[in-house]
């Protein structure tokens, strides 16, 4: 593999947004990854939902730990900084960084393996912060640089490229984040950029880690029969229970709902979200019975998709350490420093 | 041992938990205040209550402040350890016990004078409630060692109105105790003992701390704003410090929001991904730990050695391997810092030697991790991290600036072309760094994969040998930044000794003894990694160098035949490595019997 420069190339007829940018703006370098990987689907939805949100690619910092998934911000936004860290890591170098400025927007992404098992307890605990962050999790069930082992999220019972059967039980990274407390949980397809688009727009919006799992088939050694990642297992599979609708802060709400079936969420920095539930019963603000309805699904053998879960008054990170509103980075040295005379005067209790 | 006036030393055994660190803290704070320089040792178990704890007390109007093996008086309050505790008196000594209860015959040394102070009777006529008479007991003996060694009242009286001027009840049970301990001995014993103390002006510079609070003051002064740690013995009074220093400096005076951030991580592994998370944002931000937490994030600190993240780690050093003796100290992790992680990588180390290093070593350790770029840890150990030491005042120079290293900001890279992350631009192996969220043109990949001097991923063998070798040239260059040696010679020295942190002071005293018994040697201390060219001439000019320290394979030895390419023949080997702190015996006895003089 090599680092190839990707040409940029501007046609007429793309359409810029706010920034007067177009969405070749956001794209990256040239992706290595296997021709039909579901997670270039993934960063074309990315590349469209920062577009549309008219952020400035530089105020980004684009997270990731080891793994195919991990490459990926190399694809998105080259002109924000990234960072490809260690296997299963993403989440501290995220908390440490949002600490240090609480003004960047991160996104970081991961997969099944650097997720669910070797950053199993990372993800947990940055959760449990509510990092400000979008954090995806590309999860295709199957370690793909090294060909085709089991990962923690492969479903009991199926089966790998070679046969093998699965006889360990998933570790479910949506009921995981629900369990925790996240304050986000969604979950897609990366076949499905009409839901994918929305969920990842309002992640990015929200106050706090925004958890969004996307199914995302690996061509190459987990789209087989057997599978339950697979493209045509999960389409069969996959029902959304509920449809996000994502408006920017400075949009028209054009779009029009039967009365009653819709639920409009305020995002921390001004856009909406509307909720229109598509399983009826299902309450994407009520996390028990969210719970219990996607734990349904699964023991039917469902993938309930959409945006699942949302609350948008917990406190983020820095909130929470009661930090102050500037970036830590920004404060000048004589706001931190307190001199030569405290000092001295500090001594006195060491006496 | 004729005039002992203000040169003996003296253990206080107890049980922790029962009160007696309020007690032995007092007593030295005492004598400090009496002007008397004075050194404490506490030697205390892994546990929160029941288990044996020791305070050694050492006054050295001499101004010696390693720790000693001979005591002139035990204080021996816990019968689980009498026998044991007895043993360490010197012969023509002393020893306080608590007479309530009789001691055992088989327990008496003829040559060791015993004073009985039925303590608990004492406390338990005059206090009410098991935990009060039990507390007060500990502190009553600190009443009758004021007595026996002349400790100034008015001082004691002045201390216990300190600390307790808030709590009216309890200043009056502890200035009752004291009394109790106090009248009780003078009343039955010829006092003072010979060993004794009077009042000198040899402390009124100095200050009594710990080199975890003062390493603490220094991220302060050197304006970390980000801190991340898992709690672990004996680092975590670093960032307790740290904390309550904040609390008192960092908060903004109107809004009442925090200058800083403390994170308490899940584990080690995290905690240095948050200090390289919130370095690479553009923060200073470091996190403490002691040898297990190194093991942990060895792979972290390769990752930012090699992406170029600046990083500052304190290794509060204690037993190893394994968890080891979690409240007992040792210099075991010098190679491991030197080299830790997987692949070829080479960190900045610096060797504090007592509480003042620590703190001016904390700032220069930020300094000198943002100027190259690379993780920088700062070894000290159990004893100069959670002993409270003497030491000359801690001064601050108000002209100081963070050396921020090579940043380029949003003017800077308006006026670039291209920038280029790992480029070398002036020659010294230094590259220039840009922050997030600053400038488009700034971005880049940080990335532990190969990569090449523009900061892309690379498989190429030339690419990715040109940036490895870049960075071993730049840290290389940080031997002339990092603190130079301590060297003091002594006229007529053809031998050298060498040592490193808390090994200072015991070789410090055993040079004197050495040079008394006609054997001269020079002296040196190294304090930073990589070695100055000092170091190496240090050893070539020598035709026997004795390196001290307090490992079981030592480590510093092996470092500085591998560094310096100075022979293993030059380089003999006195190592301690027991858990307490060094004395001068140690070195002496051990250095004896490579000249030919019986140990």
């Amino acid at each position: 593999m090599s680092y190839l420069a990707k040409p940029k190339v501007h046609h007429p007829s793309l359409k810029p947004n706010a920034l007067g940018l177009t969405r070749r703006d956001y794209e990256g370098a040239l992706s290595t990854l296997c021709a039909g990987c579901g997670h270039d689907s993934i960063t074309a939805a990315i590349i469209h939902a920062f577009w549309e949100l008219d952020i400035e690619p530089y105020k980004v910092a684009k997270l990731s730990g080891i793994g195919c998934s991990s490459k990926t911000p190399a694809y998105f936004l080259r002109e924000a900084h990234g960072f490809n860290s260690v296997h299963g890591r993403m989440p501290s170098i995220a908390t440490g960084a949002g600490a240090a400025n609480r003004e960047l927007i991160m996104i970081g992404v991961s997969g099944d393996g650097d997720s669910l098992s070797i950053g199993l307890g990372q993800l947990c605990h940055a959760i449990r912060r509510n990092v400000n962050l979008l954090y995806i999790l590309e999860n295709n069930g199957v370690y793909g640089l090294t060909k085709g082992q089991f990962s923690a999220s492969a479903d009991f019972g199926s089966t790998s490229k070679k046969g093998e059967v699965n006889e360990m039980t998933p570790i479910d990274g949506v009921t995981l984040a629900l369990n925790l407390g996240a304050t986000f949980v969604a979950r897609s397809f990366s076949g499905d950029k009409e839901q994918l688009i929305p969920i990842l727009q309002a992640g990015l919006q929200h106050n706090g880690f925004a958890f969004v799992e996307v199914i995302s088939p690996c061509v190459t050694f987990n789209d087989h029969e057997g599978s339950t990642k697979s493209y045509s297992y999960t389409r069969e599979h996959m029902i959304e229970v509920v449809e996000a609708d994502f408006v920017p802060i400075r949009s028209e709400i054009t779009t029009q709902y039967e009365p009653g079936s819709v639920k409009r969420v305020q995002m921390h920095d001004g856009g909406m979200v509307n909720l229109r539930k598509v399983a009826e019963d299902y309450d994407p603000t009520d996390r028990d019975k969210a719970y219990a309805y996607i734990r349904n699904c699964q023991s039917e053998g469902e993938v309930a998709t959409g945006l699942l879960y949302i609350d948008e008054n917990g406190k983020d990170m820095v909130e929470q350490n009661d930090v102050v509103d500037a970036a830590l980075t920004n404060l000048p040295y004589s706001d931190l420093c307190p001199g030569s005379e405290a000092l001295a005067k500090l001594q006195l209790r060491f006496r | 041992m004729n005039d002992r006036t203000n040169e003996f030393a003296f253990k206080i055994a107890t049980a922790n938990g029962t009160g007696s660190a309020s007690a032995n803290g007092l007593i030295m704070q005492a004598i400090f205040r009496m002007g008397v320089p004075v050194t404490g040792k506490n030697l205390f178990p892994s546990n929160i209550q029941g288990l044996p704890t020791w305070y050694e007390i050492r006054v050295s109007g001499k101004g010696y402040k390693a720790r000693t093996p001979v005591f002139d008086l035990m204080v021996a309050l816990n019968s689980a350890t009498y026998e044991k505790d007895i043993q360490e008196v010197r012969s023509g000594g002393w020893l306080m016990y608590d007479s309530t209860w009789p001691m055992d015959d088989k327990l008496i040394r003829d040559d060791v004078t015993y004073i009985g102070v039925p303590f608990a009777e004492l406390c338990n006529k005059a206090f009410g409630g098991v935990r009060e008479r039990i507390l007060m007991k500990n502190i009553a003996y600190a009443g009758a060692l004021a007595a026996l060694l002349n400790i100034d009242r008015d001082v004691i009286a002045e201390l216990t109105q300190e600390k307790f001027s808030k709590k009216p009840a309890l200043l009056e049970s502890n200035q009752k105790a004291i009394n109790l301990g106090f009248e009780y001995v003078k009343a039955n014993f010829d006092v003072p003992l010979p060993i004794h103390l009077q009042k000198m002006d040899e402390t009124k510079d100095c200050i009594l701390i710990g080199g975890n609070a003062s390493a603490a003051l220094g991220c302060l002064y050197a304006g970390a704003t980000v801190g991340a740690w898992y709690p672990i013995t004996p680092a975590t009074s670093l960032m307790e410090s740290f904390k309550g220093f904040c609390q008192r400096y960092r908060v903004d005076p109107e809004t009442k929001k925090n200058r800083f951030a403390i994170l308490q991580a899940e584990d080690e592994l995290s905690a240095i991904g948050m200090v390289i998370g919130a370095s690479w944002a553009g923060a200073r931000a470091f996190t403490p730990t002691s040898g297990p937490g190194i093991s942990l994030m060895s792979e972290f600190l390769g990752l930012a050695y090699y992406a170029e993240v600046p990083a500052v780690v304190f290794d509060v050093q204690r037993t190893g391997p394994s968890t080891g003796m979690p409240t007992r100290t040792q210099q075991c992790d010098i190679l491991i810092c030197a080299h830790a992680s997987h692949g070829d990588t080479k960190h900045i180390c610096l060797y504090p030697a007592d509480p003042k290093e620590a703190f001016e070593m904390a700032v220069a350790a930020f300094d000198l991790a943002e100027r190259y770029q690379t993780p920088v840890l700062v070894l000290s150990d159990l004893d100069i991290g959670m002993n409270d030491w003497m030491v000359p005042k801690l001064t601050w120079d108000d002209s100081y600036r963070p050396d921020r290293g090579k940043v380029l900001g949003a003017k800077e890279l308006d006026n670039i072309k291209t920038y280029g992350r790992y480029l070398d631009p002036d020659g010294d192996g230094i590259p220039q760094r840009t922050l997030p969220g600053v400038h488009p043109k700034g971005a880049y990949f940080t990335r532990g994969s190969g990569h090449n001097k523009m900061g892309a991923y690379t498989e190429d063998a030339d690419e990715y040998q040109e940036v490895v070798d870049r960075i071993a040239r730049k840290v290389q260059g940080a031997k002339n930044a990092v603190p130079a040696p301590f060297i003091k010679r002594t006229k007529g020295a053809t031998m050298g000794i060498v040592s490193i942190g808390g090994c200072h002071e015991a070789c410090l005293e055993a040079l004197d003894e050495l040079k008394a018994e006609g054997l001269p040697f020079d002296y040196m201390r190294v304090r930073g990694f990589p070695f100055s060219d000092e170091v190496k001439e240090f050893l070539e000019e020598h035709e026997m160098n004795f390196v001290v320290e307090q490992n079981r394979d030592g480590q510093l030895r092996s470092l500085l035949a591998l560094e310096t390419e100075v022979p293993l023949t030059k380089l003999g080997s006195v190592r301690y490595y027991a858990g307490f702190p060094m004395s001068a015996h140690h070195v002496v006895s051990g250095i004896r019997p490579h000249i030919g003089v019986p140990a």
